[in-house]
């Protein structure tokens, strides 16, 4: 046994440690701010430095031990009470904690704590020290204590005028009401107990949740719930052949066989469970941050810590969360004069709950802010060219709610400034829905927004709708199922219907537009059975419902979710593959996929792109003969009523919007005077010949849109009608076009695009050669 | 240094892989056929609860289809990316040979054998043509360089 391994399992016990203490003090100091005087709290946090610094003296972490000394000095004094905690220490304590976790995470990836020493932390943590803020605190139990100390916190160098604005702001610091001598006298005790404590590192473990837990690597916990799925199928196998026989004695034992599986199932999931405490744990200090930079006041307020997930669908929720934490405080809650002004309290409150409920974990996110508009929500939809007028008066406002799900709908400012965060509510939608969720939101103006989330509580094992088509049997998960039905033959030739070539049917009233699973994996048909009865399996994915007939539909089975390798990974039709009661592998569909499949087949290039694309190539090679794959991030824009046109980030300067009096005509070509030089306008519209040409003539004659490209220093301004959207994905090109300055067709976010070729477009014009194809 | 090579046979042509990469070799099994996929792939096998991409060497390589009615063999990878199969026409014996015989691949090899054959080993009576699972598995983004 080498002391080095020794060694490193301590430093690897002590970063595991410390990373959970760090959480746990984010939490306890955002609380603690709250609650300047909790007793439990300071002594918590003085504790896990106490840790954090012994351990590094023992590990010889100095600079790390250096800074959590001075934290640790500051804390002493709050916790002597000689100093009482305001927004001001807060966040030199915060900022002393992400200093930690750097230090941390250098220690875990190379072994030391960095050259940094933080001197400039440490003044700031020494300067909070000397302070007493307690003074200007109306706090009179206290005022004995407070005499004795340094100077008042006005004259402190280290309190810059944003400091000082953000403790006005923020009004977190809000003087604490006056406790009761009784608690008094049990914080000291509870001070003495954590000096007490703070000096023994072991100590800190052996409380009583310690004893009764055990720390496991998620490894194995992965490893024990993908035999449980073993397990699970050979189970259904069993079941499987017990039936086909009578025998009393197997079929008893089979039963057993089946409830130890279920429960064991049930416990080895239960394993994996995190309490979404976890995720949430962050938020207080999200929150804070967020609103101390918004110049607004929030509280937040987390219930159901303890509903418990399934970490890998932890993992998924994280950034959604974080995105609609941050849309509600940035949009949602107001400023506290807006507040005031509208009768409501300044401090704006955030409510973030979960709890269980039919199998689900629901999570909902609420605020008491302005909340969503409707009408504004039309209109927008209807200047971005989402939706026609009509078809935004036609919603309802729980309908024009839903909007803010749209692509390219809430993203669009943040484009105008191309540095934008690029993530929008219908990347939390798709995200949730990836893991088959849902995301619903309600909102009433004036009064706030609530937004749901019903997420599963497991990936690894669902249930699923098992479907036959042209002999291979395939899963649909049973979260986008909605109904089944079935068409006799007789009824079938009339029920069905098409609309220029798309298959709909009438249910109860309204179109569902159909697809046959034959026809979207391009099997091959056998033979043309136009008199058997037709099955349709009604799913809905992003928010659209469509029928996908299949030849038999067989059974709904727990089906054990594998994922499938990088090369069938690019294949949006399927969500992973199972292995079947009979040990036979079938895939399982990914509706959403479908759904965008749907979407793009519904469009005009339906044969065209998807034949071509898709036809096998020569020589037996991959079918995409003619396809390239790449990732970029995409700049959209919309050009006439329905044109969209996809540019590469890479090539884009800036967007700019100019007055269309100020377009010269320079040699022939439009120009305006842009940073002392003279700026080539294009027309995409031209590009798209001239059909598309008519609105950007129309309405937004007014002010132009205009992408900046920029190469080699020559500059050259994209006419076009609408930025909508920037998207980062794996394009596909599928179809190459023929025409001067498109590259080809890609999908986007379920629609065509055509992209652009900048560069051909600039040697256009570097050849002097007007392009523009409209007189 | 001496290694050993798993060898099989595409028609007459030898083929050989190192003996480390290989998890198991196996007699045909059923799959399950992914539509939409490149047509190098035939299919999922369900090999002991471990899903495993079967991808035939034939038309990796170009070759013309085995003839109706012969049923491939499987040697079974383990690849970065979980177990794939190589579905063959024949298994051959496990063989060592000498580092010494090993040759890069002769200039004029071309095409799909020149990216996919790392060398060749020379032994008696025979070539053995050295296949590098990796670029084996690399078909999509051939795909990629022939559209380019």
């Amino acid at each position: 046994m080498s002391l080095d391994n020794d060694l490193e399992e301590v430093v690897h016990e002590f970063l595991v440690e410390s990373y959970e203490n760090l959480d746990q003090l984010d939490r306890d100091l955002i609380e603690l701010e709250r609650d300047p005087k909790s007793a439990e709290r300071l002594g918590s946090v003085f504790r896990t430095i106490h840790t954090i610094k012994g351990t590094c003296g023992f590990l010889g972490f100095e600079r790390l031990e250096g800074v959590a000394h001075v934290g640790e000095s500051l804390l002493s004094r709050l916790r002597d009470g000689r100093l009482l905690l305001d927004a001001d220490i807060t966040s030199g304590l915060l900022a002393m904690v992400d200093a930690v976790r750097i230090m941390l995470a250098r220690i875990e990836s190379e072994g030391n704590d960095g050259e940094d020493h933080y001197p400039s932390l440490c003044a700031r943590l020494e300067a909070l020290q000397e302070e007493v803020a307690a003074s200007a605190r109306p706090a009179p139990h206290e005022a004995e204590s407070m005499m004795e100390t340094g100077s008042p916190r006005e004259e402190t160098p280290f309190s810059t005028e944003e400091e000082m604005s953000e403790i006005e702001t923020t009004g977190v610091a809000t003087p604490a009401a006056p406790l009761p001598v009784a608690t008094e006298r049990t914080f000291s005790e509870e001070l003495e107990e954590g000096r007490r404590e703070g000096a023994d590192p072991e100590v800190r473990s052996s409380g009583g949740v310690a004893e009764s837990t055990i720390r496991v690597d998620v490894h194995l916990l992965d490893r024990l719930m993908n035999l449980v799925g073993e397990l699970v199928l050979s189970r259904n196998q069993v079941l499987q052949h017990t039936q086909q026989r009578s025998e009393a004695g197997l079929a008893a034992t089979a039963q057993r066989l089946n409830l130890i599986t279920t429960e064991l199932q049930e416990g080895v999931m239960k394993t994996r469970m995190q309490p979404i405490g976890g995720v949430w744990g962050r938020f207080p200090r999200v929150v804070r941050d967020l609103a101390v930079t918004c110049g607004k006041q929030v509280d937040i307020e987390l219930d159901g810590r303890d509903t418990e997930l399934d970490r890998s669908i932890i993992e998924a929720i994280k950034d959604p969360l974080t995105h609609v934490v941050r849309n509600s405080i940035d949009h949602g809650i107001e400023g506290p004069a807006e507040r005031l002004a509208a009768g409501k309290s300044a401090t704006g409150r955030l409510r973030m709950r979960a709890f269980h409920e039919g199998g689900q974990v629901n999570i909902e996110i609420s605020d008491d802010g302005r909340g969503i508009d409707p009408e504004k929500l039309r209109e927008r939809a209807v200047a971005r060219g989402l939706l026609t007028h009509e078809q935004a008066s036609r919603l309802n406002d729980r309908e024009a709610i839903q909007l803010i799900f749209l692509a390219g709908f809430s993203t669009a400012e943040k484009v105008s400034n191309v540095s934008g965060r690029g993530v929008g509510m219908d990347v939390v939608k798709t995200n949730v829905e990836r893991i088959g969720g849902m995301v619903d939101v309600q909102s009433t103006v004036g009064a706030g927004t609530t937004l749901r989330m019903k997420i599963p509580l497991t990936l690894a094992i669902i249930p699923a709708l098992l479907v036959t088509t042209a002999g291979d049997r395939f899963a649909i998960p049973q979260g986008s199922l909605l109904e089944l039905v079935r068409l006799e033959s007789d009824v079938a030739k009339r029920a069905v219907e098409t609309i220029r070539g798309t298959r709909v049917y009438r249910l109860r009233g309204e179109l569902l537009p159909l697809v046959d699973l034959k026809h979207m994996l391009r099997i091959p048909q056998e033979s043309d059975t136009g008199s058997e009865a037709v099955n349709i399996v009604v799913l809905q994915a992003d928010g659209r419902r469509f029928g996908l007939i299949v030849d038999a539909i067989n059974d709904t089975e727990e089906i054990v979710v594998k994922p499938l390798g990088k090369s069938l990974k690019a294949l949006s039709s399927y969500a992973g593959a199972t292995i079947m009661g009979d040990g036979r592998v079938a895939l399982i569909l990914d509706v959403l996929g479908l759904g965008q499949e749907v979407g793009l087949v519904g469009r005009s290039h339906d044969q065209g792109v998807g034949a071509q694309a898709r036809t096998p190539g020569e020589a037996g090679e991959a079918g995409s003969g003619d396809e390239a794959k790449a990732t970029d991030a995409i700049l959209v824009v919309g050009v006439g009523e329905t044109g969209r046109l996809g540019l590469s980030l890479s090539a884009v300067d800036r967007l700019e919007e100019f007055p269309a009096e100020r377009i010269e005509i320079s040699g022939g070509q439009e120009v305006v005077q842009y940073r002392n030089d003279l700026l080539p306008l294009k027309r995409l519209a031209d590009l798209l010949g001239n059909s598309l040409r008519a609105s950007s003539d129309g309405e937004g004659a007014g002010v132009l849109q205009v992408v900046v490209c920029s190469r080699d220093g020559e500059s050259v301004g994209l006419v076009v009608d609408r930025i909508l959207d920037i998207v980062e994905e794996n394009i596909e090109l599928r179809r190459r076009l023929s025409q001067p300055g498109l590259l080809g067709s890609v999908v986007l976010q379920g629609k065509v695009t055509d992209l652009v070729d900048v560069g051909t477009l600039m040697d256009d014009l570097a050849s002097d050669t007007p392009t523009r194809v409209a007189a | 240094m001496a290694r050993q090579y798993a060898t099989y046979y595409l028609g007459d042509e030898y083929f050989g892989v190192e003996v480390k990469q290989v998890q198991e070799v196996l007699r045909y099994q059923e799959m399950t056929r992914v539509p939409l996929s490149s047509p190098v792939i035939r299919g999922l096998i369900n090999l002991r609860g471990q899903i495993v991409l079967a991808v035939d060497l034939r038309r990796r390589l170009g070759l013309p289809d085995r003839p109706e009615g012969t049923l491939p063999m499987n040697v079974v990878l383990q690849t970065d990316d979980g177990a794939v199969s190589l579905l063959v026409d024949r298994i051959g014996d496990v063989i060592t040979v000498a580092d010494e015989d090993f040759e890069l691949p002769p200039e004029n090899l071309r095409g799909v054998s020149r990216e996919i054959v790392r060398g060749v080993f020379k032994l008696d009576g025979a070539l053995l043509l050295v296949v590098d699972p990796a670029r084996v598995l690399d078909f999509e983004r051939r795909a990629e360089t022939l559209a380019a």
